[in-house]
């Protein structure tokens, strides 16, 4: 048996089998987006073809963060932000798992922007979805990075005098190679983007817009959405930096003048990923790291034969 | 007793001053010598005054002893007034003038004539008669023109050591030839010739020179930095991520330099906090994998370590201290994190402390800090400063000879799996309650059947979020047992992580941590040389703490002084708290002026304090705390 044989085995896969023994409805709020993006998730794995062994799901802390407990894979819940740092390396550690990072807005553009930054730039092949409310939803609503400006909340009582931070145009800057945006009211659009991007070879961002009728109250808050691909008002070449960074900054602008455009802004399939750019370098081995633990007939060095001629 | 020769090095940072003191060093331990190299830097790139010690004696050297007695000062080229001609300077008399304080009486000066105006030294001429130093001004810097190029001046003045202490050539010139080539080499050999040709024609008048040694084993000279990435590759580690940190870079770049070599990956990231973080991430995924930084960049680490902790997540990381709080002075050791070491991160959260006293302390400890950590899921510490991370050392190189160990510890096979318990919902039971020494077995992401959730949170046995408070009776008491299972393992271990010195049934203790113990090694020796009746003990497990030994230690003595680098004794506050009495045995005896403890210091402050009774110590550098009264 080989020691990681859920990697790469085939065989046909239920979207049920994602489905763990504990229900969400325990902590989401009914109406709440985040069902919109799991349903969808489950979706799209089956059409990837990866099953719940083969995945590794990473999660911040929020709402969002509870992605990992209602989506039946490997899970990693880890800390407020820090979801990419951990996905990253163990990504690096064994290329084969399907990697996946959630959480919300406050998690991936407030205190996990560095990290959000810095995975983007190094395009890590690996998915991320930010549940985007434009609230804090699990610490009961206060303004997040992404609530627009005025936005008034118990911590922000005079409204929030920032603007909010434009995710689609972070990522391009950072140096994502694949950048989305769609809605949990938009479940048919979400499910081929969530395909898409864990398909894409490297990293694949998706602003994911979920509505949060606890704290923001407007249920219908991206109602209506305008598919960009769909639409004969946005003729734009998606693997053109430029004209995807115009279009971006027009969709940021939009949808506080409540305008919701989603769908693809960027691809760009030609960048290499990290991990294709690290073995280049002789830095990181052609298979998985992981294995070698499991390996019986790999010869491990010691350190006596090489390394300690230098202090001779 | 013949003396040891204690050789400082001085010159502006940048001059090559570390290069050459090593290779100085390696020369002697090649001809027989046990040697011991010390570093002093400041927190500056280029300029400023640095300078390295190299002790060499035929016994085996654990500290860098007290004073020196051969002074090469090269002037700081760096400093230098860059008109053509106007070569004298204030800062460039620093070397000479600013190595004077610790030089014994009877010391040799031997100053680059060159470079040093030496009327610009205060008091130089009253000062080395006073202390009858021996000096020999020699132009290190025209005589390195002449053949080469002025950074040529080091090897100058090794040529010129050599010919004082009658040190032969041949070891020096091979580590030369083994380091350059060509036209660099040539003129490096003929500078060292000369300069040994030009002073074997004076006449000497000290009596100074290098004793004769002889190894019964082939040596290497190593620094603990060193040892700690050697030891970590030796136990299968294969991922290191850090962010640049005085000097916790000095592990990082050694493990960067190597790692690939050995297949694996290393990872300069944006922060402390991810460091730690992707370090976890490749050990949750099957890898051994370690992080780590010093003072500030730890204290950003302190969240990641709790979640590995919750998440039984193995990891390994170093601290490499360094005088604070904050920023602290970056260059200059202390033993201050004791206690943000220890408890940084909330809750009750448990991890695994060394603090390795030497290279080969370093070594060891490495390995077991990697064997605990994977085969218990706890996050280990690795403690060291940047004393102990920067002084070579001498080390048999057979210590080295060990074999690999890959295990991943706790890990089952997917055949394991198919008979392990199992949840309805299909999760493997991770976090399994009921287990023998408080170790659940573990999946790594991509075994069939090994489905679980890591969760920060408090979590089930399968991994779900859980605030049920049965469950997290149960879940604290297995995390807490672990603790107890791995002070078993390690009082089980042939050699124990605490080092005893001095007559077992001596009268008095001397107790310290990490890297200040070979100091108290010589302290000891010099102590009981003088008719006193001491033993010591360095300690180096602080989590989970070795209470029997330092219970033992202290039950058989009258007193005991617990000498440490910080202010307010957080070594002897955590046995207090750990042992709950012996508090009115301990004393101790404290120094956070940025500069390690000398024997000295120590010996001095036994003599005033326990043989005499004062209440204080005469050496304004270092504090004594007196006893604090008797628990229990
Ligand atoms: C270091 C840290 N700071 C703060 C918190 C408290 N906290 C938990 S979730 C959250 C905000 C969540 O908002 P968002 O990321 O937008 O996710 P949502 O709940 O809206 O899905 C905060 C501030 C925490 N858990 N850790
Ligand atoms: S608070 Fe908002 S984001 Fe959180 S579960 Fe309820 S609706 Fe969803």
């Amino acid at each position: 048996m080989s020691v990681f044989s859920a990697i790469g085995e085939e065989r046909e896969i239920d979207s049920n089998e994602f489905t763990p023994g504990i229900e969400p409805q325990a902590t989401w709020c009914p109406g709440c987006g985040d069902f919109g993006v799991l349903k969808s998730l489950k979706q799209a794995m089956p059409e990837v073809g990866r099953s719940p062994d083969e995945v590794l799901m990473v999660t911040g802390i929020g709402c969002s963060g509870k992605l990992s407990s209602y989506f039946e894979s490997y899970g990693f819940h880890t800390l407020h932000g820090r979801s990419l740092p951990i996905a990253r390396a163990a990504k690096l550690a064994n290329p084969g798992l399907e990697v996946i990072a959630a959480g919300g807005d406050g998690d991936g553009y407030g205190i996990g922007g560095n990290h959000f930054m810095h995975t983007a730039r190094e395009n890590h092949d690996m998915t991320y979805i930010v549940f985007n409310n434009e609230i804090f939803g699990l610490t009961k609503g206060q303004t997040s990075p992404t609530s627009p400006k005025g936005h008034k909340s118990k911590t922000q009582p005079h409204g929030s005098a920032k603007d909010p931070v434009r995710p689609l145009s972070l990522a391009l800057a950072s140096g994502a190679s694949y950048i989305a945006r769609t809605a949990a009211v938009n479940p048919n659009q979400a499910k081929e983007i969530i395909k898409e991007a864990i398909e894409h070879d490297g990293f694949a961002h998706i602003d994911f817009l979920t509505q949060c009728p606890t704290w923001n109250k407007d249920a219908r808050q991206y109602v209506p959405y305008v598919d960009i691909q769909q639409s004969d008002d946005y003729d734009f070449d998606i693997h053109d930096r430029r004209e995807a960074a115009d279009m971006m900054f027009e969709a940021e602008n939009a949808l506080h003048e409540g305008e919701v455009l989603t769908g693809r802004f960027y691809v760009d399939d030609d960048r290499p990923s990290y991990q294709q750019e690290k073995q280049a370098t002789g830095e990181m081995p052609e298979e998985p790291l992981a294995e070698r633990y499991f390996d019986e007939d790999y010869e491990w060095e010691r350190t006596a034969d090489s390394l300690l001629a230098r202090h001779k | 007793m013949t003396e040891d020769l204690v050789w400082r090095i001085a010159g502006g940072s940048g001059d090559g001053i570390d290069s050459t003191s090593q290779n100085f060093a390696k020369a002697l331990m090649r001809a027989g010598l046990h040697v011991f190299t010390h570093r002093h830097y400041p927190s500056r790139i280029r300029g400023g005054h640095t300078y390295v010690e190299v002790r060499a004696s035929e016994d085996p050297v654990n500290s860098r002893g007290n004073g020196y007695n051969c002074l090469l000062a090269l002037g700081d080229s760096f400093a230098r007034n860059p008109k053509e001609n106007a070569i004298y300077g204030n800062e460039e008399i620093k070397p000479l003038a600013e190595n004077l304080d610790e030089l014994n009486e009877g010391g040799i000066i031997i100053y680059d004539e060159g470079l040093v105006d030496v009327s610009e030294v205060p008091n130089f001429e009253a000062r080395a008669e006073e202390n009858n130093w021996h000096v020999y001004p020699m132009d290190l810097r025209s005589l390195a023109r002449e053949h080469g190029r002025e950074v040529m001046r080091n090897t100058a003045g090794v040529g010129v050591t050599a010919a004082l202490l009658d040190i032969d050539l041949t070891y020096i010139e091979e580590l030369m030839r083994s380091a350059m080539g060509g036209d660099v080499l040539e003129a490096n050999l003929d500078i060292l010739q000369e300069a040994y040709d030009i002073i074997s024609e004076e006449e000497f008048t000290h009596d100074l020179r290098v004793p004769t040694g002889d190894h019964d084993e082939d040596q290497l000279l190593i620094s603990a930095s060193a040892c700690i990435a050697y030891g970590a590759l030796d136990e299968g580690c294969r991922f290191i991520s850090g962010y640049p940190m005085t000097p916790w870079t000095e592990v990082f770049t050694i493990m960067s330099q190597n790692l690939s070599q050995f297949g694996g990956i290393s990872e300069q990231v944006e922060d402390e906090i991810a460091a730690a973080a992707l370090a976890i991430g490749a050990s949750h995924a099957g890898v051994k994998a370690m992080s780590g930084s010093s003072g500030g960049g730890f204290a950003l680490m302190g969240e990641p370590l709790g979640l590995a902790e919750m998440t039984e997540t193995p990891v390994v990381l170093i601290e490499a201290m360094r005088a604070g709080p904050s920023t602290g002075m970056p260059t200059k050791p202390e033993q201050s994190d004791l206690e943000s070491i220890l408890y940084s991160s909330q809750g009750d959260s448990n991890r695994i402390v060394f603090a390795p006293g030497n290279a080969a302390e370093a070594y060891d400890q490495t390995r077991e800090a990697f064997r605990i950590a994977y085969e218990y899921q706890i996050p280990s510490i690795i403690v060291i400063d940047q004393k102990v991370s920067g002084e070579m050392v001498n080390v048999d190189e057979s210590f080295f000879d060990r074999e690999p160990n890959p295990d991943l510890g706790s890990v089952l096979t997917e055949d394991e799996i198919a008979e392990a318990a199992h949840h309805e919902s299909g999760k493997f039971k991770r976090f399994l309650h009921d287990t023998e020494n408080g170790v659940s077995p573990r999946t790594i992401p991509g075994q069939k059947g090994g489905r679980f959730l890591a969760a920060g949170n408090e979590h089930s046995e399968e991994g779900h979020i859980s605030e049920d408070p049965v469950n997290r009776i149960n879940q604290m008491a297995r995390r807490a047992q672990k603790l107890d299972s791995i002070r078993e393992d390690l009082d089980s271990q042939e050699s124990s992580n605490q080092t005893t010195f001095g007559p077992e049934d001596a009268e008095y203790g001397i107790i310290t941590w990490g890297s200040q113990q070979g100091a108290v090694i010589d302290a000891v020796s010099t102590l009981n040389d003088a008719g006193h009746s001491v033993k010591g003990l360095g300690v180096s497990d602080l989590m989970p703490f070795p209470k029997n030994d330092l219970a033992a230690f202290l039950e058989s003595v009258d007193k005991a002084i617990v000498v440490e680098m910080n202010a307010t004794g957080q070594f002897r506050g955590l046995a207090r708290k750990e042992l709950g009495l012996y508090g009115e045995k301990m004393s101790s005896l404290l120094k956070f002026d940025g500069n390690p403890f000398i024997p000295r210091d120590i010996v001095t402050a036994f003599e005033e304090t326990i043989v005499e009774g004062k209440d204080d110590v005469s050496n304004e550098r270092t504090k004594y705390l007196p006893e604090a009264g008797v628990t229990q």
